[in-house]
């Protein structure tokens, strides 16, 4: 095997084979997978979550993370936000022809990785390789299957007034981490981005309370774009308090000198909950102590007031309108 | 890492805002020049801190903003010359020119490249010598020097393929020529801050000297902005204009000669057309004689057709302090970050972005 992507990778012939089973099998290996028929079969019953996502992240390798462990994660926390256990994923790979191959070796390993931490299996996928410019580089697409526990019923739609807002940790690492790579903006941070599979800090969270209204991870858009989500969705106001939004210096940092707000920038492993404030401390306590929960804060609280608006207090005391995030903050980051 | 939370304390602020309310018994108007600091009194809630009695308006200080369309129809209209590579900030090729943009000429197939310093055009031009790369210079004392830079610096390399057009701009002249003008009555502003670190607070003499307003320099974090208005606020009790920094960790009454040397010997002054205002006298900066070859003026020529301003926009008279963003009727009905009709919505220190971005529940209409 040479050792960048050829067109004839993608030909479905000898070439094909090779790469599928040298490159992708390895890292994949599960009954279904192995079989090789045209589709996997596997038996589930009950209420089921669907979901599909792809991936174009740019640069691929990123602090932290590179777009095989960001494909799964994605995919994983999907699932995981609407209270289902991720069982079995699909993957399809769109390849630049050139692509080095070990480059994609290094991005299979993470993402056997990734799915490992997760415990989902990879049990479908496929891959195409196109000319060379017509691809930047590796474009992933994953879907994923999970169960839903009978009893669950997250939905952005859910939230009352009076129920308390739960953040899992630092918002901003990804979107910065990411921009710190970027061609012409590079700066040297030790700062890694924040991907992470959360289904188990969440199935953590469900052990403890059954009042979990809404689960949302803020990643395109941050913050304040989740939560205006969550507020139109569920028609009720959204209260903050920015002093109790946890963010890293080296975060603040980088978003005073590039003239960002950290609400507005992408994460890719926190949550945001939306529960019954009964159970939010005991919620909060369990979050703490997962490593992916450890800085786990409340920060505000759902109001009837305003409905559609999320407002915040601002450090200095006074409220301000958080709106949905306008334009574009950064090209490809997810 | 730790340097911004101790100008964004609240206690020191809350503080800092009871002070300014004791000492304001006079209703009074200042302008911020900058649009950082419009931004940093939307999103903190300066707006709220401060008495009744203190009016803010945005002025000037947003370079996007203040580039006159004739001038964005020139970049527009480079950007269509063949082997041409256009490198630009990044807010700049969304703003619509009188027929189209810079990102719909990039959209069309020109090569517009969004870069975060000058010196990262040069090594554009660098790695495609068969390409002529020009630099649409915009800003204030702020980004001159880089720009002069990075012209020295091709120059020394002898990298011919790079250009700059210079539509830079100086900021005490547009002070002056507002305050000409009369038409918004001022009692303070609050100085520009990064501007000053390079040309120090001596240009502004002139505000209290000959038109009685006080002006105060001021940095972009909530407090300085505090410390700034009470400055102000007590000048104008005392009836004591001057000019004051109450940014002393950036700015230096003398300034930093080395980035004017830089500017001096790149630049000459020379007119400049600033959107809503016009053609202001000594408040341009012209690439001289001796760099000729680097300017995108003398090396290219393109046609215009005349230029035209949008329908309804207002960001002219944003731009003056005439007009609040919210008074235009085309504000975030028809004018929004994600469709902008003039440049104030589009650039992140334009006036209207910050009104747009960073609203409160009294004043929410249309959200």
């Amino acid at each position: 095997m040479d050792d960048s992507i050829l067109l004839a990778h993608g030909s479905g012939g000898k070439l094909s084979h090779e790469l599928v089973e040298k490159k992708f099998l390895p890292f994949l290996a599960n009954p279904a997978l192995n079989k090789l028929d045209d589709s996997a079969v596997f038996e589930a019953s009950g209420r089921l979550a669907f979901t599909t996502d792809s991936y174009v992240v740019n640069p691929i390798f990123f602090p932290g993370g590179d777009i095989g462990k960001l494909a799964i994660c994605g995919t994983v926390n999907d699932l995981a936000m609407n209270g289902a256990r991720p069982l079995y994923l699909s993957l399809s790979a769109i390849i630049e022809e050139g692509f080095l191959l070990s480059e994609l070796e290094q991005i299979m390993q993470s993402i056997k990785k990734a799915a490992e931490e997760a415990e989902v299996s990879i049990i479908a996928g496929d891959t195409k390789v196109v000319n060379r410019g017509q691809a930047d580089k590796l474009f992933i697409t994953t879907s994923g299957v999970g169960i839903i526990s009978p009893g669950v019923d997250i939905s952005g739609a859910n939230a009352r007034a009076g129920d308390k807002v739960l953040l899992s940790g630092t918002i901003g690492d990804h979107g910065i981490a990411i921009m710190s790579q970027r061609e012409g903006l590079r700066f040297s941070m030790t700062l890694e981005s924040d991907c992470a599979p959360l289904n188990k800090l969440v199935s953590q969270m469900l052990e403890v309370s059954s009042s979990i209204h809404c689960l949302r991870d803020p990643t395109r858009g941050g913050l304040a774009t989740t939560l205006n989500e969550l507020a139109r969705q569920s028609k009720v106001g959204i209260v903050i308090e920015e002093v109790t939004i946890p963010v890293k210096e080296e975060v603040k940092a980088a978003c005073e000198l590039l003239g960002l707000d950290p609400i507005y920038v992408a994460n890719e492993g926190k949550l945001v909950a939306i529960v019954d404030p009964a159970d939010a401390d005991k919620i909060l306590a369990r979050m703490r102590k997962n490593r992916y929960g450890r800085d786990a804060a409340i920060i505000g609280e759902v109001t009837k007031e305003h409905p559609g608006k999320v407002v915040m207090k601002t450090k200095l005391g006074p409220s301000r309108i958080v709106d949905m995030l306008s334009g574009e903050l950064l090209p490809r980051i997810c | 890492m730790k340097f911004i939370d101790e100008y964004q304390d609240s206690k020191l602020a809350r503080g800092l805002a009871r002070k300014i309310a004791q000492r304001s018994t006079k209703t009074i108007r200042l302008m911020e020049f900058c649009g950082g600091h419009t931004h940093a009194i939307l999103r903190y809630g300066i707006r709220q801190l401060v008495p009744q009695t203190v009016e803010m308006r945005s002025g000037p200080g947003c370079p996007v903003c203040v580039t006159a369309s004739p001038d964005l129809d020139k970049a527009i209209a480079l950007a269509h010359l063949p082997d041409v590579i256009i490198t630009t900030f990044g807010d700049m090729i969304r703003v619509p020119g009188s027929y189209s943009s810079l990102q719909q000429a990039k959209a069309e197939g020109a090569d517009v490249r969004i870069v975060y310093s000058t010196i990262d055009a040069v090594e554009i031009a660098k790695a495609n010598p068969e390409k002529s790369v020009i630099f649409i210079g915009i800003g204030f004392e702020t980004t001159a020097p880089t720009i002069a830079a990075s012209i020295l610096k091709a120059q020394q390399e002898k990298i011919e393929n790079f250009h700059v057009l210079s539509l830079n701009k100086l900021t005490p002249p547009v002070m002056k020529a507002l305050l000409d003008s009369g038409e918004v009555k001022l009692d303070g502003i609050v100085g520009p801050g990064h501007v000053s670190v390079i040309i120090g607070s001596h240009p502004y003499e002139f505000i209290p000297r000959d038109y009685g307003v006080a002006c105060v320099i001021s940095g972009f974090e909530p407090l300085d902005i505090l410390l700034c208005i009470d400055k102000l606020v007590e000048q104008i009790e005392k009836g004591e204009p001057k000019v004051e920094i109450a940014y002393s960790r950036g700015v230096k009454p003398e300034g930093n000669r080395k980035a004017w040397q830089l500017m001096e010997n790149v630049f000459e002054i020379g007119e400049a057309n600033w959107r809503g205002v016009g053609i202001v006298p000594q408040s341009g900066l012209k690439i001289r004689g001796k760099y000729e070859q680097f300017d995108a003026d003398k090396a290219f020529s393109v046609s215009l057709k005349p230029p035209r301003e949008p329908k309804g926009c207002r960001c002219g008279d944003v731009i003056r302090g005439a007009a609040m963003p919210l008074e235009c009727k085309l504000f975030r009905k028809v004018c929004t970050p994600e469709s902008p009709v003039g440049p104030c919505m589009v650039s992140s220190e334009g006036a209207c972005a910050a009104y747009y971005q960073y609203g409160t529940l009294e004043n929410s209409q249309g959200f």
